[in-house]
């Protein structure tokens, strides 16, 4: 079970992520996209899921992440991401619920470029019961 | 012209297993519900699904297409109601299109329809660009 005392908090990601171009191009590849000079509007996920695992799994956060599903992905671009941007990403668990035994946690995450706020993501997750 | 109401055309977007296995790699999500048919029946689903990220990412590649390329989108989003079920050996269908929902200035919000065999799989799929 999620820690109730953690819904409303942010937690820092690790270190700055640096976008390479292999990774844009890989991504811009699954879903044909011939343009690869800006990354595809959903390819920062890449960034936060992984990142939403290691905050939301520490143990004094709890989630558990084996019986995770996906309930619904929201972005707001606010600067297109390349290659080369060295990104830090934040998550803040916005709100926190257990309905007929799934736990069904709002995060957000946000990803500065140095000081600029680049891309918002909301993912609604849900726990199974 | 576009306006309010307009209705873009539809694309087909396939997906078979090579494709989810190269978008696990593309995203890092290797959770083996999306690889594994065995693991997939195991936890009750009805066979291997595609990561609903992944359809999501079919679904923007028709919006920044729209929009002239990814750097015109602002704001994307949507809810994964149903999975898309993707048994070996097949190509399975992602049909999209859309409705114009809005114009104010440059900006454009549209209303999306993602459906496969015939099933809706993403609900409230709404996506901001600039053109």
């Amino acid at each position: 079970m999620l820690n109730p005392d953690s819904v409303g908090s942010t937690f820092a990601g690790t270190e700055s992520i640096t976008v390479s171009q292999s990774e844009i191009d890989a991504f811009c590849a699954v879903i044909g996209e011939t343009d690869t000079a800006i990354a595809p509007p959903t390819f920062t996920i890449r960034i936060t899921l992984s990142q939403f695992e290691e905050i939301l799994t520490r143990p004094n956060i709890g989630l558990d992440w084996s019986r995770l599903v996906h309930g619904d992905q929201k972005f707001e671009i606010f600067s297109p991401v390349k290659a080369g941007d060295q990104l830090t990403c934040s998550a803040t668990i916005e709100s926190y619920r257990v309905a007929a035994g799934n736990e069904i946690v709002t995060v957000r995450s946000d990803l500065h470029k140095g000081s600029d706020l680049a891309v918002s993501a909301w993912s609604t997750l849900v726990v199974r019961a | 012209m576009i306006e309010v109401g307009t209705i873009l055309d539809e694309k087909v977007f396939y997906l078979d297993r090579a494709l989810l296995k190269e978008y696990a790699d593309a995203s890092g999500d290797q959770n083996p519900i999306h690889q594994n048919e065995e693991f997939a029946l195991s936890v009750g689903l009805p066979n291997v699904i595609a990561h609903g990220m992944l359809t999501m990412a079919l679904a923007g590649k028709y919006v920044s297409d729209f929009a002239g390329g990814s750097a015109h989108v602002l704001e994307y989003s949507a809810r994964f109601i149903k999975p898309v079920i993707v048994p070996a050996g097949e190509k399975v269908d992602l049909t999209v299109s859309a409705t114009i929902a809005e114009i104010d200035g440059d900006k454009v919000s549209l209303t999306l329809s993602a459906t496969s065999a015939g099933v809706k799989v993403l609900g409230m799929a709404k996506a901001v660009v600039r053109l």
